[in-house]
């Protein structure tokens, strides 16, 4: 039977938009919670009802807790959707959602918990036997052990917020007379913006790729929906994100989805859920890194490959049905592409500008999704991120995908602010990217080279 | 020597100055760090110099172009 009439989104931008369609598709009432500086979104006005939570800065608004948690309760709704990024790896807000009596659309606030610690994490890896990058498992206690843990793994070294994610709080060391400078400035970093300092180290293997694998458990069983592959990146943030991986041999992406079907099992998981890696591609090796406990910005990705809808699968079984697909019925077919295309200037280091879309105009046609919160006229505010509208195209192979996508951007037509649009058409030429032999700092390396923004990727 | 005022070439939020009256700062050395889109971006001093006055605090909200210190150069 079901549950849930009405479900509070507490989140923004397109994810907000996406979880409201989801929502009107179940027939399940939608409230949407806004801060000041979105009382035109898109989703406010997609949305059944709206709720004003606070004023602009996110701390206000969209990570207040408790002003979300009475909104919720003034409109009556019986379950809420963090989305992803704000509160939606937060386990003290879990645990105060089901506390007040809410359905919350995510795994239980221990696994959220655990899985936020990425020292944790890594040591469950460990249980496993899922292989993990030579490091520190538990956080390193003094400047003297971590300098211990670089004579033995070597250098370059990765020092990272226990807490971290986004790749906030993350440094590359390259040799140990700057280990004790960094392990200062990351601990105060990490201190400053996620109130927990702590840290541990890992071995920086470059060149690598970034490739993660989607779950989804009930509780009871969990199955994978392939891997995306997000290698292209800049400053550790993704800008595209592709499946199937290029890079994959079958006999890897064998093991690959099945260590992140044991991790998550491992835990009874429940909900969608996102096991991080790196590959090395030379070696056919990988290296387990985080698992993200929410729904993924990239998650079309996996939608168009398998044709199921990830947010409403979430949403189901939140609400306490099991799954309704098996690992034996999901089968993916073609490739897909996303361009996340945001409000940045690639030429100034794709620093950020927010403003007016005085032109919004999206492309569409055959194999072509695109999931965005703008239209023309809308104010895109300083206080959130970046992104404008995520650029998906499938193709019966990645040679039309790469060709439909070239066609999609030349459609995109957006004024008003500088785009990363022109940098995705640029790389969708690039000799390199078409033949996929790229890792994860090839953007700053190569594409960079010799730009005076260099430095800032 | 000749007053310079140094401006953020994004619209955001003050996260955080680093500079004080008095000091001496680099060439392309962070003065003040703007929060936009949830990215730090810094602003640099576009020239050494002492830094005479600080135009902004934490938290503040900025607009492109608006001016963060004054710096003597």
């Amino acid at each position: 039977m079901q549950r849930i009439k009405s479900l509070f989104v507490a989140n923004r931008g397109e994810i907000a938009v996406r979880i409201i369609r989801a929502c009107r598709e179940l027939g399940i009432a939608s409230v949407q919670a806004y801060s000041e500086a979105d009382s035109e979104s898109l989703a406010v006005k997609l949305a059944d009802k709206a709720v004003c939570v606070g004023a602009a800065p996110s701390k206000d608004s969209y990570l207040n807790r408790k002003a979300l948690i009475d909104a919720v309760k003034a409109a009556g709704a019986d379950a809420i959707h963090p989305g992803y990024g704000f509160l939606s790896e937060n386990a003290e807000f879990a645990d105060e959602c089901v506390k007040a009596g809410l359905i919350y659309v995510g795994p239980e606030a221990s696994v959220i918990r655990m899985m936020g610690d990425k020292a944790a994490a890594r040591r469950l890896a460990l249980d496993v036997g899922v292989p993990i990058t030579m490091g520190s498992p538990d956080p390193i206690k003094s400047p003297d052990e971590a300098i211990e843990i670089g004579k033995r793994i070597g250098y370059p070294l990765l020092v990272k917020a226990a807490a971290g994610g986004g790749g906030r709080g993350m440094r590359v060391v390259t040799q140990e007379s700057e280990l004790r400078e960094s392990l200062e400035r990351a601990a105060a970093e990490a201190t400053a913006a996620f109130g927990d300092g702590s840290l541990y180290i890992e071995k920086y293997l470059s060149p690598v790729r970034h490739v993660e694998v989607q779950v989804i458990g009930d509780g009871k069983d969990v199955i994978h929906l392939g891997e995306r592959d997000c290698t292209i990146q800049r400053r550790h943030q993704k800008l595209v994100e592709e499946g199937p991986s290029p890079a994959l041999t079958p006999a890897l992406r064998e093991r690959l989805t099945a260590s992140a079907v044991a991790l998550a099992k491992h835990v009874g998981y429940r909900n969608a859920g996102t096991l991080e890696y790196i590959v090395d591609a030379a070696k056919q090796e990988f290296y387990f890194i985080e698992m993200n406990t929410r729904i993924q910005v990239e998650h079309p990705v996996t939608e168009m490959l398998t044709g199921l809808d990830l947010v409403k699968m979430q949403i189901r079984i939140a609400d306490g049905e099991l799954l309704s697909v098996k690992q034996s019925d999901v089968q993916t077919s073609g490739h897909v592409i996303e361009c996340r295309i945001n409000a940045e200037d690639p030429e100034k280091g794709f620093m950020p500008r927010p403003g007016v879309l005085s032109e919004y105009s999206a492309p569409s046609g055959p194999g072509v999704r695109v999931d965005s919160h703008a239209y023309p006229g809308y104010k895109l505010p300083p206080h959130y991120d970046s992104l404008i509208a995520k650029l998906l195209v499938w193709g019966s192979d990645r040679t039309e995908a790469l060709s439909r996508m070239q066609r999609a951007l030349g459609e995109f037509q957006i004024s008003g602010v500088p785009t990363t649009i022109e940098f995705h058409k640029r790389l969708i030429r690039e000799p390199d990217f078409i033949a996929s032999n790229i890792h994860t700092r090839y953007v700053k390396e190569h594409m960079w080279a010799g730009h005076p923004t260099q430095h800032m990727l | 020597m000749a007053d310079t005022k140094v401006v953020s070439e994004v619209t955001g939020s003050v996260w955080k100055v680093l500079v004080a009256v008095g000091d001496s700062v680099e060439a392309d050395s962070p003065v003040v760090l703007i929060e936009s889109m949830k990215m730090e971006i810094p602003v640099l001093a576009p020239d050494s110099g002492v830094v005479t006055e600080i135009l902004v605090a934490t938290g503040d909200p900025i607009s492109e172009g608006q001016a963060v210190i004054a710096l003597k150069t």
